[in-house]
Parts: structure tokens; sequence; C-alpha cells
């Protein structure tokens, strides 16, 4: 997105406003769309919304904050999500999530300060035969352990660092 | 001419079946093979062995197949007509089963709602117009009355798969009997049930099938535009489903004077965002106005007053599922299978401590027992069923002593637990109870919409109780606060959710409560799950004095020099469990 | 007519109602948090269910219409049991420091704890999401004493219109906030206060100034001068337990004096230099053919609606302060002079039945030579406090007159504090300023009344006159959207912020949901100022001769250099939502 702050909408936004009618149940898709595509819902997004469909703030930022899937927060370059489900609650996941609470000294939903990591508790994704299984970004890990995470987490600061140097 | 059938559900296409559809597909062009087609298809069920590959017309079932084995079926299978022995299905003994037919897993289901899954291409409507697909709309729309069809779909006893189970032919004749000029057709796929897949695999793997039940819902009730209601969680489901209706609405299926009546109807989709409240059905509408989902107050019912205040059905994809095979098989075929108050066929998302861990359809009435041992084969690493959970955060736990009973919506509710969408998860005894209904009420309480007191506040004050227990905190008082709280949220609440909330605090207080006794009184978890309470000690009588578990102890908590008996300073040891597995005399516990 | 048996009563209720209403019919009370009639009727509270024969659960009483042959049951134990828990879980997540709390005595918490004979909460834990917001002037929220029945939601978004505050996050957490949780201040809040008129506890309250009243009653070389809007006279006395609606404008006199204010003003006598202004405005505006309609100016929340909402319509606001801005105004330059005080040393306070004056009377705009026209503003609820924290025994005060030289004001100044009040003022006035009579007709009764929005066309000198009455916001934005579509073609429109005009301002005394939805309050407040008016020999501003004195000696003609510079004002367009960065 365009940072100087000067451009009235992104190119971005106002095609997809286009793309719906101005009527206040394209709300969620809306935010669906914006999520999709920046990673998070900027205020700046709210108010081009707020404004196109006629809304308040406050109920654009009560509806963001009613439904998970929304972040008003840009996520780490790497988003580990965790999945709590049942499934995978019964066979460990919780063990999973508190190594990476402990590995990347963030909570759920939290991003780490240099941006790299953000970490998330996701509800079944659906893959439970594979249970317990982690996400980073879209690629699924099945079966997962402990020792699993701590492998894909060092591969990850591994490859950071080269590409620093 | 061969098939080759390979899973593309979420399951298997989280291990890489997209690689092997495109290494299949690769092979057979490059080497010029005729005769074969590689079909991507909905899921098979048996999650724990994807991805799956099966090759008719011989049934042949392959499990845990990887992209680069394509070449080697591909190789003896179909060019040289032999099994590729070490791929195929083995169960837990170790035995092979050749045959799709053969697997225990498969013996006992009777796939009704499941039946397209895993045996067309659910993106192309040629394959579901082959097997039947829409000719029971075209029955309905040219040879039923729609007072015909309500009265079939009651007489099959059809009740809704989303949980509560009221009767369908009953919602479908209130909503034709509402009076209103525009009325709405939902259908409810925000499954959100953790640890249940079932709405997704159907939508995964047989789309039409929903849209041409919700059009014959549309004909009967008078309504000319649905929404599906999917989590956007599922995006391959959303990406077939829009498929799906953008090839009926090609064909003219979706649209106007559909098969030259002058009915018409369309369908949309409307994604949710992350709120398990939405699968409640006032919630959900609320939702796809573009609010907050929060329950609204019942009555009215959405029958009467529902989408935009108008008219609207409401039913769930498995209900939906149901639907053209009752109308082209008729509702005597229907109401044969399963018990007295259930009818048909119930799928459930079989997970946790269990073996074949996947997605099974039983007739109603199949006990627990055959669902976890002859199907799912049982327990893993040698341990001891104790627990499942039916109905997910909603429902209860269901002890050994009622394994033999039938599933079916009156015996669940008997014994404290509902049907609920279908998520049925296997607990071995590893398993706290404690801390698995703190799990249940966590979920709860992260989930409440927040707009009635008794689901807000009271979830929240049994989740906090139970974690006094958990940590060792709680006292007997305590269980009685919980088991008061339970009743006043349960009474209380707006909505289903809150009303079923506490139903795993109930049934695992009821079936377990020595277990949350001995938390308050004696602080201890049996089943060493709750860390708080966990006492690593080293019994001297089986130590040898070998210091493998003080070369492991992150914090240096094992005292003791050379081969002396160890012990662990509780003041300095985190319990964090690693000593437990290092001690090859088993003396650490 | 339906027949129903509530608690073994069988009587005969008109279809429609609901449970709640019918029960009242038998003389049952079931107690209620959420509910507000006509406003808020969402059933969350949990605190009125019922048991209804054959139905599944407890039934919501406050949502539920009673139907034929049913059988309801408010007083099981099993009822009342229920409530209670629910009660006592409300309570375990409340901030209970009832003691400290400006709601104490007031509370419709308290008094259902009370009701419930609720001692000991029992579910201890974690409180609400505690979110503190008082930067803004007018209003301060504390989260942790929200209960979430939602009440100034629906008032904000559904009343008002303007949707400054929603519930936000989930579950446990939700709670009442703004976008990004800014201060009100930095968000579409007009300030009308309206969501603290209906908030059952102090999750909403007005933001004090006694401590600075008090600070410069204390101060010798401060000479205090108080005003007193038309709207506070007819509801103070409810503080002390009054009638509603009852005048008290001597014993309200008499208090000021007693806590040490050095002169007592009427706002009134401004409200008639408002008149005198505006109407010269409006016939300035007709005759000239500049901007129509005019609107009224004498509501800072309308104005701050306006300048947020519809700054493209600022031309046709009248240029014309508030009336306690003019009288501030000139207190501190006409009075100052002829009395020989340095009007720095002057501090004015007004009571106002309203919070927006906070926000108003530290606006840039109401500035004159280097000095704000109004130092303090509080509100009625305010001064009560004051008056009982001096131990003053109210109700047994003797009557005072306000303070000489500038006390009298006209009965039409007195209406200023109802709805179509101000349009029926400048009517008066204008009508005789173009017709150079002294017409007797001046009973404008089209622009009366409770309808939120009152259409009329008035006869004056002949010409007819297009005017509109909106009270509330959701109401005043109906009539700018009538005139942004060109349907409408308005020559003067009254607009107030809050439903009913000043009598029902967001700074008077709360009265309880319950009692709300049997007593009228708004109607017994405003026939008391009709009453006033009734009474008043001079009922036209342009005869009040304080007024007519200071135009004489001071102001020069109405509109005119002095009076401009003294008593008009500008606006400009606001930005609804401050962006955070």
């Amino acid at each position: 997105m365009c940072q100087c702050g000067n451009c009235k909408k992104d190119q971005y936004m106002e095609e997809l406003l286009n793309k719906f009618k101005p009527e206040k149940d394209n709300l969620i898709q809306i935010l669906n769309s914006v999520q999709e595509h920046y990673g998070y819902i900027s205020e700046k997004s709210q108010k081009e919304i707020s404004e196109y469909l006629n809304i308040s703030m406050a109920e654009i930022y009560g509806v963001i904050t009613f439904y998970s899937r929304f972040t008003l927060k840009p996520k780490g370059k790497y988003n580990i999500a965790i999945c709590l489900g049942t499934a995978c609650f019964v066979k460990g996941s919780e063990k999973i999530m508190d190594r990476a609470k402990e590995r990347l000294k963030i909570m759920p939903g939290e991003t780490t300060k240099d941006g790299i990591f953000s970490l998330e508790e996701t509800r079944c994704i659906g893959a439970c035969g594979l249970a317990p299984v982690f996400t980073v970004n879209d690629e699924v890990h099945g079966n997962a352990t402990v020792s699993q995470l701590d492998k894909v987490i060092d591969e990850i600061l591994n490859k950071e660092r080269e590409e620093k140097v | 001419m061969k098939t080759i059938l390979v899973c593309h559900g979420t399951g298997c296409t989280s291990s890489k079946s997209t690689n092997i559809i495109e290494n299949f597909k690769n092979i057979i062009q490059n080497r010029n093979i005729e005769n074969v087609e590689v079909v991507q298809t909905g899921c098979f069920g048996l999650c724990a062995k994807g991805p799956v590959v099966i090759i008719r017309p011989e049934n042949i079932f392959y499990a845990k197949v990887k992209p680069e084995d394509c070449e080697e079926i591909i190789q003896k299978h179909i060019i040289e007509d032999q099994l590729v022995e070490r791929l195929l299905y083995r169960d837990a003994n170790g035995e092979i089963s050749k045959r799709l037919d053969e697997i225990d897993f498969y013996k006992k289901q009777k796939r009704i709602a499941l039946k397209n899954c895993g045996s067309i291409d659910p993106e192309k409507i040629d394959d579901y117009i082959a097997v039947d697909g829409y000719k029971a709309l075209e029955k309905v729309l040219k040879e039923m009355t729609k007072d015909e069809v309500i009265e079939e779909i009651t007489k099959s006893g059809l009740r809704g798969r989303g949980g509560a189970g009221f009767p369908t032919g009953k919602k479908w004749l209130f909503a034709k009997q509402a009076e209103g000029e525009q009325k709405y057709v939902v259908c409810n796929a925000d499954e959100g049930d953790p640890g249940a897949f079932m709405d997704r695999s159907i939508l995964e793997g047989d789309p039409h099938c929903v849209i041409e039940a919700m059009m014959i819902a549309g004909y009967v009730i008078g309504a000319n535009k649905g929404y599906i209601y999917v989590r956007a969680e599922y995006p391959i489901a959303v990406h077939r489903f829009q498929i799906a209706i953008d090839q009926a609405r090609e064909r003219g299926i979706l649209g106007k004077n559909i098969f030259g009546t002058d009915f018409e109807f369309d369908v949309e989709i409307r994604l949710g965002a992350g709120a398990f409240v939405c699968g409640e059905e006032t919630a959900l509408l609320e939702s796809i106005e573009g609010r907050r989902g929060q329950p609204r107050i019942k009555p009215p019912f959405p029958a009467n007053k529902g989408l935009w205040q108008c008219p609207t059905l409401i039913n769930n994809v498995e209900t939906y599922a149901n639907i053209p095979k009752i109308i082209l098989n008729g509702s005597d075929w229907y109401s044969k299978i399963g018990t007295e108050g259930s009818k048909g066929t119930k799928v459930f998302a079989l997970g946790g401590n269990v073996k074949n861990i996947g997605l099974v359809e039983v007739p109603m009435g199949t006990t627990l027992r055959e669902i976890v041992y002859d199907i799912g084969g049982g327990i893993p690493n040698g341990r001891e069923f104790k627990a499942a959970q039916t109905g997910g955060p909603s429902g209860g736990c269901i002890p050994a002593q009622y394994l033999d009973t039938p599933i079916d919506y009156e015996s669940l509710k008997q014994i404290g637990s509902m049907m609920g969408s279908g998520g049925l998860i296997v607990m071995d005894d590893s398993k706290c109870m404690v801390n698995l209904a703190k799990f249940y009420l966590g979920f709860t309480v992260s989930e409440s919409c927040g707009k009635c007191n008794p689901c807000r506040i009271g979830t929240k004050r049994m989740y906090e109780i139970l974690e006094k227990l958990t940590n060792g905190e709680g006292t007997l008082e305590d269980i009685d606060k919980l088991e008061k709280l339970a009743t006043t949220v349960a009474n209380s609440s707006i909505c289903g959710l809150g009303q079923s909330a506490p139903n795993p605090v109930i049934s695992t207080l009821k079936y377990f409560r020595e277990e949350f006794i001995e938390h308050a009184v004696e602080k201890k978890c049996r089943a060493h799950e709750c860390k708080a309470l966990a006492k690593i000690q080293i019994t001297p009588e089986k130590c040898k004095g070998c210091g493998l578990c003080q070369k492991s102890c992150p914090v240096n908590a094992i005292k003791g020099e050379g081969r002396e008996v160890r012990y662990i300073n509780e003041e300095e040891c985190i319990k964090c469990g690693t000593c437990l597995n290092k001690c090859p005399f088993k003396a650490i516990g | 007519m339906v027949n129903i048996t509530i608690d073994g009563i069988k009587i005969q209720v008109p279809e429609n109602i609901t449970v709640l209403e019918a029960a009242k019919n038998v003389g049952i009370d079931i107690p209620t948090l959420c509910h507000l009639k006509d406003v808020n009727e969402i059933g969350d509270c949990r605190i009125c269910l019922v048991e209804v024969e054959g139905a599944r659960g407890f039934v919501t009483s406050c949502m539920q219409k009673v139907e034929e042959g049913m059988v309801i049951r408010t007083n099981t134990d099993k009822v009342i049991e229920a409530r209670r828990n629910v009660l006592k879980l409300i309570l375990s997540a409340h901030e209970r420091k009832c003691l400290s709390c400006i709601r104490h005595g007031n509370c419709e918490l308290q008094d259902l704890a009370l009701k419930f004979g609720v001692t000991d909460v029992e579910f201890e834990g974690e409180i609400s999401t505690k979110i503190v917001d008082d930067t803004s002037p007018s209003i301060v929220r504390n989260t942790a004493k929200c209960v979430l029945c939602r009440r100034c939601i629906s008032t904000c978004k559904n009343v008002q219109k303007v949707g400054a505050i929603d519930c936000v996050n989930r579950g446990f957490e939700s709670t009442i906030s703004t976008a990004e949780h800014k201060s009100l201040q930095d968000v579409n809040c007009t300030f009308c206060g309206q969501c603290i008129q209906n908030c059952p506890t102090a999750a909403l309250h007005e933001k004090e100034n006694i401590d600075e009243v008090e600070a410069k009653l204390k101060d010798e070389n401060t000479i205090v001068l108080v005003q007193t809007a038309p709207a506070v006279r007819v509801a103070l006395g409810e503080e002390f337990d009054m009638p509603i609606g009852k005048n008290v404008t001597g014993k309200m006199v008499t208090a000021l004096k007693r806590l040490g204010f050095d002169k007592v003003f009427d706002t009134n006598t401004g409200a008639d230099f408002t008149i005198m202004e505006e109407a010269t405005e409006f016939i300035d505006r007709v005759v000239n053919n500049k901007t129509l309609p005019m609107m009224t100016s004498c509501c800072p929340a309308w104005i701050r609606f306006i300048e947020m909402e519809y700054p493209e319509y600022l031309d046709c606001l009248s240029s014309c302060k508030s009336p306690h801005e003019m009288f501030g105004a000139i207190l501190k330059s006409y009075y100052a002079q002829k009395e020989g005080i340095d009007p720095k040393n002057i501090c004015v306070v007004s009571v106002m039945p309203c919070v927006a004056k906070k926000y108003e009377r530290q606006k840039d705009e109401m500035i004159n030579d280097d000095m704000y026209n109004v130092d303090i503003v509080i509100t009625t609820r305010e001064l009560a406090k004051m008056i009982r924290q001096a131990n003053i025994d109210f109700t047994s005060l003797q009557d005072s007159n306000f303070d000489d030289p500038m006390g009298g004001a006209s009965g039409a100044a007195a209406i200023f504090g109802t709805t179509g009040g101000v349009m029926e003022a400048a009517l008066r006035t204008a009508q005789d300023l173009l017709t150079g009579e002294d017409l007797q007709e001046i009973n404008f009764e089209e622009v009366r009344g409770k309808k939120g929005i009152k259409r009329a066309t008035v006869k004056v000198n002949g010409k007819d006159i297009k005017v509109a009455v909106a009270s509330g916001l959701g109401n005043a934005r109906a009539i700018m959207e009538e005139i942004k579509s060109g349907k409408a073609d308005y020559d003067f429109i009254e607009i107030m912020a809050c439903p009913g005009g000043c009598v029902m301002g967001g700074g008077q005394p709360i009265k309880p949901a319950k009692l709300r939805r049997t007593v009228d309050v708004r109607k017994l407040r405003a026939n008391a100022l009709y009453s006033i008016d009734e009474k008043e020999v001079i009922r036209k501003s342009h005869q009040n001769p304080v007024l007519q004195q200071i135009y004489k000696e001071y102001l020069g003609k109405p509109n005119g250099e002095k009076a401009h510079e003294l008593l008009h004002t500008h606006y400009s367009q606001k930005e609804k939502v401050k962006m955070s960065n």
C-alpha cells in the first residue's frame, strides 16, 4: 500500500469497493477481502469503508473485533498458526503452543518486534487426520511435535540471518 | 479404462495431494499413456491414511501416497497391472486390505450424505449429472406439488443435522406457510465445532447436491434466492462451491425458467470470518446482514422473520445433502434406515485418540463401540478408552459404560451429551477430564458473543474455577459453585451456544466427579496433564544412579552424584517432564 | 384482546403487548435492566425472565408478546433463583466501588441488588475490561462499570443516529467503546449526553467541574457570577424528591446565593438576546434573499453534529452564539464596565441541563478579549450535588429573585428549554419586528408537543413561512437528508440535539428506565416551562426592558457591529474521526 499519505484512496481499495454495492450487508465481505489483501485492516481502510457504506467507524471497529479472522495490525513475515481444535488438543497441541510462546516470546495474536514471526491460535483447520497441526503461512505441518516446531523456527531464523548477510 | 481418484480434500491437500495429481497428469502426458484418467475428488474419509489414491474399476486403495510414488504406481499398477504392495492399506495389525470395500473402516458405513464424496470430480457438473444429479430437482419441479415434497420429507423422518435435530419437514412447512413476498433459503455451512469437518467435506466433494437441495427448498417455500454462509477458513470448499454455482448458472440450472418452469433461483456465497456463534441460525443471519454475529431472541423464528425480516429457511449442509436422495429414493427407503426417532444416517468426524481418524457415515443407532472399535480401529498405543465427546463444546462426554449406547438424538441427550454437528472425539486414559472441561470452557469463553450476561460472564466464571482446580487452588466449594453456574448459564442464556456451553462440565462432573474432587482435595491429577499438580519424583528403589536424567534436566533440579540414587529438588523443578522419558528404568513418575 | 393468566390471575389484555407490559396491568413489577421502552428492547440482560407454560426454558418477558391462553409465572423459585444468579454474575464483573460512585443512590444496578436482597456476590472473578476515557470536556466513560445493557448504543446509534460508540470485542472482553478506543472527543460524539441519561450505572457520566467552581467561590479576588438555563429550574427539584416538572426557580436562586455566588443571573435574559439577534438575522435573510433555510444555533451538540456530518450547510446556521455564551459575553463587557469590575476578575459559571455546553464553552470561537465568555459549566445534577454537599435543605428554602440589573427575562425565553420554544420565541419577535405592531396571537401551537419533527407553515406579516422543528439528532438527520435531497424548502428550522429539547438534556436529573415506562418526564417539565411563559407579563423577547436598555446603552442595533463582535460566532468543518497517524 502506498505510504505517502497524500493519496486519497489506494487503487486496490477503490477497485474493491466498486465491486460492491454500497449496502450494509457487504461489510463483512469487504473486510474479508481487505484482510486477505493486506494481511490486516488498517484504520485508513476502515475509514474508506465507513464512508462508502455509510456505517459508523465505531460499528466497523465493533465488527472487526468480533470476528477473529480480522486483525488490526500487520502479521509477521511468518505467521505460525497452531490449531487448538479438539482433535489437535487431544493430541497435545497445547504443548506446541506453549513451546511457540516460549521460543518466540510473544503471545497468540502478537508479532515479534523484528516483524519476522507472528503467532496465532487457530480454530480447527480441518486437517484432523494429521493432528496435531500447525501452519506456517499456508504450509501445513501435520503430526507435529515440539521438536518439529523448533526445527521450523530455526530454519526460518537461519534463512533470515543469511538474507541479512 | 482406468480412473485414478486422488483425494483432494483439505486433509490430503495438507499432505501434498495437489502435487500427486500434477505428477500423475504429467507422467500420463509425457509417456502418452492412454485410457487413464486422473480425477481429483472430495474426501474419502480415511484422513489418517492420506493422501489417498484409489484406482478404479478394481477399487484398489493406496494409502499415504507421496508425490514421488506416482511413477511407481503408473508403471506397476497401470502399465504392468500389478499392485504396489508397499502402498496398500494396512490396518493396525499390519493386515493388508487391497480394495476399498475390504477395509473395516468402510464396512459398517452407509454413505448417503457422502454418497458422491470421493467418487466424482466436484469441479465438474457433468460428473454430478452423471450420478443422477439435479434429477431430484427436475422431479420436484415437474411431478410434485410443494405439499407433496414437504410430506415426503416429513415422512422420511429427516431431522436437522446441525445439532438440535429439529424435524426438517416441519421447518420447511413453517417457512412455506409464513407470509411474505420475499423469502430466502439459507445454508448453514459455518461448521465451527472444533474437530468436525463433515460439512466441509460435502462442500468440497459434492457441492452440487447442496445447490440442488437449496433449490428444491426454494421451490417449496417460495423463495428465489439462497445464501450459503461458509467459513472463510475453508478456502477449498468456497472455491469449489463457487465453481459449482458458476457451472450451474452456465447450464441454466440456476437462473430463470428452471427446467422450463417459471421457477427461478440463484445462490450466493457469504463468507464467515471466524466466529463460532455464527453457527447459531439467528447469529448467522445477523452476520449475513453485515453485523456482529449476535443471536436474536426467538420468537420470532427465522421461518417467520429471518433474513432482513423476511421468512427464511435455514438448514445445515448435511441436512441438505440428504434431500435429493430422499426425493429420488422415497421417504420409505430413507425412514427404514436408523432408529425410531432418528432416521437415516449421520456423518461423524472421528478424531482424537483413535486409530482411524476420519469421516464416517453410519446409520443412526450404530453404537459408539462400533464406531470407535470396528470403524475407528480402537485406541492406539495400547491405551484404554476413557471417554468420547460428541457435540463438541456443546456436547458432553460419554464414559466407557455407555459404549453400547446407540447413537441417536434421544439416546445421546439421555446420557447428557448431544448429537451436535458430528464431531466425535475419542479420549484415552492419558486425558484429564478436568482439563478437558477447561479446554471446552476456554473455547466457549473465547467464542461467546458477549450479548447476554449468563453466557458472557457465567462461562468466564466457570472457566476461572476450572483454572483454579487445574492449578491446584480449587476447593470442594468451587465444585458446588461450578454446578450452580452451569445451571444458570444453561437456563438463562439466549442462544444455543450459552445454553449448551455447560454441557462438557456437567457431563464430566457426572461421570468423572472423583477426578474433580482429587484436583480439589488431594491436589492430584491422575492423568498427569495438569502441570501445576504434577509432582515429578524418582522412585529410589528403581533408580540405578545412571545420571541420564540429571544430564537432561534443563534447570539442574536433579541432585546426586556418581552412582548415588538421584532425587529431584521440588523447588527448582519446573515440571517440564524432560527427564520422564530419559530414564531407562522407568524410575521417574 | 387476548386472555392470559399471570401468577394465577386471569386477565384480558390487548394483543401485541409484551408479557412485561401485561404483568404491569395486574400490578406485577417484573424487574428489568437493559430494557428501555421504545429505545432498547433487546432482551440481553436476562433479568426479566419468566416461565411460560409449554415454552422451552425461560421466556424473555420484555420481548415476548402475549398470546391467547398464555400461562405465565413470574415468581417461581426457579425464576427467582435464575434472576438472582444472573444479577450476581453481573455484579461479579462490575467494578463495585459503590460508595465513591457518582451514581451511588441513583443506580439501577444498585436498586436491583437491593430489591433482590443480594448480600453476597458469591461468584468472584475478573471484572469487565476497564477503559477510562476522561479526556473529553463533557463525558467520562468507565467500562468497568458497564453492564453491557447497550442502552447507550441504541440511543447513540438508533435514536440520535450518531453511532459514536458501539459494542466492540467479543465474549467477556466485549465492551462499549469507540473506534480504536479513541477518546470521545476524537470521534463523532456530539456530547449530547443522551447516553448518560440512559446509562443505568456510572459507566457514562458527565465530566464534573464542581471542584473548579468551589475553588473560584473560595477565591476572594474573583467575582463569581452564575446563570441558570431555562430547563434547570423545572428539573432541579427532582433531585430533592420534589415532583417531576416542579418549577423551583425561587429556591434555586436562594440556594445559589447560599452557595456563595456573588450574583445570580438568568440565562433567560441571554435567550432574549439570542432571539433579538436571531429574529433580526432571519428577517435579513428573508428580506434580502440570503441563504435559507436558517437553522438555530443554540444547541452545541447540534452544532458539532452539523460541523461533522453536513459541513456543506454551515452557512445555513444562524451565526448567533447560544444564550449563555451571549450572556457571558455581555457580563464580561457591558456588566463589568457598568459595575466597574475588571472582567479578568469575573468568573462566569453556567448551570446547564446539558453536558455539551461544557464542550462549547472551551471552543476558541467563544473568546472575546482573550477571555472565555463562560468559564465553567456545571449541570443540573452537579448543582444538586453542590447543594447537598453544602447541607442546604433545598425543599424548605424560601424563594428569592434573580439579581438586578440582569435578572429580567421574557416568557419567550423560558420556553427555550423545550423543543419548539426557540422557534416560537423567534416567531413572536419576528412578526412584531416585521409588522411594527404588538401582535397578540403569540402561541404557535403547531410547533409545540412531543413529536420528533414538527412541520408548519405560519403566516408572518402576510407571508407564508415554512418552518420545521426537530428534536433528537436522528430527526435532525432526517431533516438534513430531506434538504439534501431537494425535497424540502423550509425557511426556518429549529434543532435541538436531545429528544424533547433541553428539558431532557444530558445534564438533567437521571430518571430510571422503569419510571420512564409510565411517566412522560418530558411533558411534565415542558408544561412547567409553558406555564412560566403564560404567567409572564412580558412574553416577547424584544419587549424585555433589560435588553432594550443594553442595546440602547451599549450594543447598538441588533446584528450591528458590536452585537456581532460579542454575540455572534462562526463555524468550520470538523473531522468525524481523528486518525491515529
